[in-house]
């Protein structure tokens, strides 16, 4: 009896001693000391080996004991994942950091396109495979109490009643749980007391183990020699390898480490840092190594020296016992406690997070729906479900324990987790690889996979006639012989747990590819998905959020009843400061929104946070652009080469626009230079004969008289010439200028005509004829009359100067056009060649260069008259002569009364 | 060796002028108003001087340089060239195109009459 209070009051200690472990790692840790071994490769390696649990424990040895080597298959399959860690585990750790990942349902959930529904699935299907091996754990500690009850009192069949025992445990396992598991809200903020607790029973269970291996060989079996020799003669050393059982137990394990929720918790959420991985991936399967180092010899030296009908899954503790051992039994009990232990407290704080953030927090919200924004602290709830989920889950543990009948051997209710949480393995694998899997095709597979888990194995674990009755193993679930438990599809001879883990994950894999090929993923889900396929690329963004018109003030609100008043504080701050406002609440932008969501997402899990942020920003679309950013790589190259499309045609566009400019310019630039070169040409001329003749008088004694006049005379034209010129040249810069200043005046159309001719004829080179009827002529004018003549002279002098007929004769018509008045002037010359008629209303443009005195101003001047008395020129077609046409501005012509 | 000079010009005022000058220095003085026609008349009358203006009616005085250089008869023809434009870039092209002498007018009839006599002396010395 010594022995068992004694085992009670160390247990007790014990646990004593993991609290405060525990408590003084959270101390350190929350006010910033120990980093170094806190958050150590070491701490990350050693809380890994949860994944050996009592199970591993003491029932590696009896599986040995039962089937051989294959116990190496529940180490092979965690060995090659972390050797592995390179293609699955660091895309899974990054994944996790980056996103705040808080559990495996929650990395599913956000991977399908944030959806809560596919979260509740897992969640469900975690629990009701979980819960078989919190059971196990039980069973496995209270059956090490009743061993050492047995072995204190010979003879006797137990004073501890297994009922008592299993649950004192579970409650206290509940209660260390809530008190460490559930202090922080954020499960990304790391839980460091329960994982250096959990690392200080890493440490416990493998001296244990190792001792008791120790004492085996060295101590019963007399050294290495003689321990091999007994393998050798035993039963075990015969062992028939059996190929598809190696295969799909190592398949299974490999797949459990990876997809059991306290696996995950230890290997992704608490992860520090991405390098620990690297130094787990060879410490770990170190570890493992060495728990399975004794194993063949304990069973073997249990088997030849225990009793016939002595467990062999409690050969670990039993030996020490029959040794008369004590202490050694002691430590070995310790470490199969620390082994259940540090499972339960881990399994159900997994566990919990996600019945917290995937059940209660969305049931919760719809119930107090738009309230987000009220005040209260929304975190009082979230750890008061937690804490309930903790005791829940142990409950249901407790439950199946006492059920179950704790009869079955541990290995085999170990492997019905195994396979069950297995089911998760494709629609997560494919989430992370593959961009075209789709939450139809993860709802599909998951169902199908662990419905017929569920019939294959975990209702046959319950044995025959319990949950299933005989007839159905017989004949097949509703006498379908397809449906029948160890037998789908008339497959029959397959081992039970082989048929099961092939049908469940191949149908699973099945449905998921195939569902997800046929089915099409929403906007948010291939959002998502690229996210999850690209972790490494930082290509795409995080989006989700647009035109953000939310209220600060009520995210604030929100932020503070998840995170807590201080801690949401201080986010806003930080983001206002960086935003660069001076104000207390920052810009909700996008990127706020955002970065907002992966915090809450630490907490409540990445459905809960966007839909709590969806309730206030209204709605998460996803803009076109975003899908865009994440189409396929062809699509992104398309559009890529369009932009460059455009941009090059933009380029050409400017450059056409930068040539026809720099034309105008040089065209601009010819004509300047061709209206210099003409102003020089026109002044110098005049000016070499004045210069010429002047010069000529001035030195030459011997000139006639006839010859000096001559000379004077010329030069007097010339001065002439140039001043007519210059004149010219100054009304047209006037006109042109605007600047010309128009005198209105009334008077008779005909009169003003006399005059014009007359002034015209005084310095006519020779007559023309003029013809005019003056009947049309009585039309009073009201214009500027002097500009209006020095039109009719120029074109009247023009008609004397370059009509070529015998006898020149120019006709004047006054006519009306469309209610104006036009005056003709038609010559009988040889009129003016088509090419040159366009140009003949340009600066010095001359027909010919006959005559030298003209500029080739005067048809420009008239233009620019007839514009600014609001009239016209034009040349006239098709009179066979000379014609010009000059339109008389409305105003200024009125019949005469 | 005879001193015979054609001048192109178009502007009666300034053959005047020049027939004058040159006349009285002993030249005979032939003249031609028309560009079109210009090197035909210049072949046919076979001038020791050509006095050459730019703006003619019909063909400018740069084309009709051009033809004088590309036909070997001419091309060592003494050629002095006047313009009313005086831009640089025309005495550029003339020189280009192997004027001997470039003026502007206004010109100096001392300078004129200077210009016409070196051109008939380095003319000489080098035929």
């Amino acid at each position: 009896m010594t022995s068992l209070n004694l085992l009670v009051a160390v247990s007790l200690a014990y646990v004593v001693l993991l609290f405060a472990v525990a408590f003084a790692a959270d101390r350190a840790a929350s006010r910033g000391q120990g980093a170094w071994f806190l958050r150590s490769p070491l701490i990350y390696t050693l809380s890994l080996s949860i994944y050996c649990t009592a199970w591993t424990f003491y029932g590696a040895v009896g599986y040995a004991a039962r089937s051989g080597l294959e116990y190496v298959t529940i180490y092979l399959g965690p060995s090659l994942v972390m050797v592995g860690w390179w293609w699955v585990l660091r895309r899974l750790v990054r994944i996790g950091r980056s996103l705040k990942v808080t559990s495996i349902a929650d990395l599913i959930s956000s991977r399908y396109g944030k959806s809560n529904g596919l979260a509740v699935v897992v969640t469900l299907m975690a629990v009701i495979g979980v819960t078989p091996y919190i059971a196990l754990q039980l069973q496995s500690v209270t059956a090490s109490l009743s061993i050492f009850a047995m072995a204190g009192q010979p003879g006797g069949t137990g004073s501890v009643s297994e009922g008592a025992a299993g649950f004192w445990i579970a409650l206290g396992l509940a209660v260390f749980t809530v008190i460490f598991g559930t202090r922080n809200l954020n499960v990304n903020e790391r839980q460091h007391g329960i994982v250096t607790a959990v690392a200080v029973e890493a440490v416990v269970k493998l001296i244990a183990l190792l001792s008791v291996g120790a004492f085996v060989v060295w101590g019963i079996a007399g050294g290495v020699g003689e321990t091999l020799a007994r393998i050798d003669a035993s039963s075990l050393g015969s062992w028939q390898m059996d190929g598809s059982r190696w295969m799909a137990l190592t398949f299974v394990s490999a797949a459990a480490f990876v997809c059991l929720p306290r696996m995950f918790q230890v290997m992704v959420v608490e992860n520090d840092d991405e390098r620990h991985l690297q130094i787990a991936s060879w410490a770990f399967p170190l570890y493992l190594m060495l728990m399975s180092l004794f194993v063949v010899p304990i069973a073997v030296i249990g088997l030849d020296l225990l009793p016939a009908g002595a467990n062999p899954d409690f050969f670990v503790l039993s030996l020490p016992l029959s040794q008369g051992r004590e202490g050694l039994a002691m430590l070995s009990f310790l470490g199969g406690f620390s082994s259940a232990t540090s499972m339960v407290i881990v399994a159900t704080l997994a566990l919990s997070t996600m019945v917290s953030n995937h059940m209660v927090m969305p049931v919760f919200l719809y119930y107090r729906q738009g309230s987000a924004t009220q005040s209260g602290d929304v975190r009082q709830v979230v750890l008061l479900s937690r804490r309930l989920a903790v005791l829940a889950i142990i409950g249901f543990g407790y439950i199946y324990y006492r059920l179950s009948g704790g009869s079955a051997a541990l290995a085999a209710i170990g492997l019905i987790s195994f396979a069950g949480v297995a089911q998760f393995l494709p629609a997560m694998l494919g989430g992370i690889f593959w961009r075209g899997a789709t939450r139809a095709g993860a709802v599909a597979g998951l169902g199908i996979g662990f419905a017929i888990w569920i019939f294959t194995m975990l209702l046959p674990s319950f044995g025959v006639g319990a949950a299933l009755g005989a007839q159905i193993f017989d004949a097949g679930l509703w006498g379908l012989g397809w449906l029948r438990p160890h037998a789908l599809f008339g497959i029959t001879g397959l081992d039970p747990t082989v048929h099961a883990v092939l049908w469940s994950l191949l149908l699973n894999t099945v449905a998921f590819v195939g569902v997800s090929l046929i089915s099409f993923p929403h906007p948010m889900e291939r959002l998502q998905g690229a996210q999850f396929v690209n972790v490494f690329d930082h290509a795409v963004k995080t989006r989700g959020w647009q035109a953000p018109d939310a209220e600060s003030e009520d995210l604030m609100v929100m932020a503070q009843r998840i995170l807590g008043a201080e801690e949401a504080q201080a986010l806003f701050r930080a983001e206002a400061e960086a935003q660069g406002q001076g104000a207390y609440l920052p810009e909700p932008t996008v990127a706020f929104l955002q970065r907002l969501e992966r915090e809450l997402a630490g907490a409540v899990g990445g459905a809960t946070a966007h839909a709590m942020i969806g309730q206030i920003v209204g709605g998460a679309a996803v803009s076109v652009q975003e899908l865009l950013a994440v189409a396929d790589e062809s699509a992104q190259i398309l559009e890529y080469s369009n932009q460059l499309e455009a941009k090059s045609r933009e380029l050409s566009q400017t450059a056409a626009q930068l040539r026809d400019a720099n034309d105008k310019l040089v065209q601009l630039s010819d004509q300047k230079d061709a209206f210099l070169s003409q102003i020089s040409h026109e002044l110098r001329t005049p000016m070499t004969s004045i210069r010429a003749f002047s010069e000529i008088l001035r030195d030459a004694d011997s000139l006639s008289l006839r010859e000096q006049r001559k000379y004077a005379d010329i030069i007097h034209v010339e001065a002439i010439r140039l001043t007519r010129l210059l004149d010219d040249l100054l009304d047209l810069s006037v006109l042109e200028n605007g600047q010309v200043t128009l005198n209105q005046q009334s008077g008779r159309l005909s009169d003003l005509l006399d005059r014009a001719i007359a002034t015209a004829e005084a310095s006519a080179p020779r007559p023309v004829a003029i013809r005019r009827r003056y009947v049309d002529e009585t039309v009073m004018l009201e214009t500027d009359l002097d500009r209006l003549s020095q039109v009719f002279i120029n074109l009247i002098s023009n008609a004397q100067k370059y009509c070529e007929a015998e006898v020149p004769e120019l006709r004047i018509e006054v006519g009306t056009q469309a209610g104006h008045t036009t005056v003709d002037f038609i010559d009988n010359g040889a009129g003016i060649d088509k090419p040159v008629r366009e140009v003949i209303f340009e600066k010095f443009s001359r027909i010919g260069a006959q005559d030298g005195n003209g500029a080739g101003l005067g048809l420009a001047i008239c233009r620019e008259i007839m514009m600014r008395l609001g009239g016209d020129i034009r040349y006239l077609d098709g009179t066979g002569g000379t014609a010009f046409r000059v339109t008389l501005p409305e105003a200024a012509a009125m019949a005469a009364q | 060796m005879g001193k015979h000079v054609l001048l192109v010009e178009d502007e009666l005022n300034i053959i005047e002028a020049m027939r004058f000058l040159l006349s009285r220095e002993g030249w005979q003085v032939d003249t031609h108003s028309d560009g079109t026609d210009a090197v035909e008349v210049i072949r046919a009358r076979r001038p020791d001087l050509v006095v050459l203006d730019v703006m003619l009616p019909g063909r400018s005085g740069f084309d009709i340089l051009d033809d004088l250089r590309g036909d070997a008869a001419t091309a060592d023809l003494p050629v002095l060239m006047l313009t009313a434009r005086g831009q640089s870039r025309d005495r550029e092209m003339a020189e280009k195109a192997g004027v001997n002498r470039f003026m502007t007018k206004p010109f100096s009839n001392t300078e004129v009459l200077t210009a016409v006599r070196d051109l008939l002396y380095v003319h000489a010395q080098r035929g």
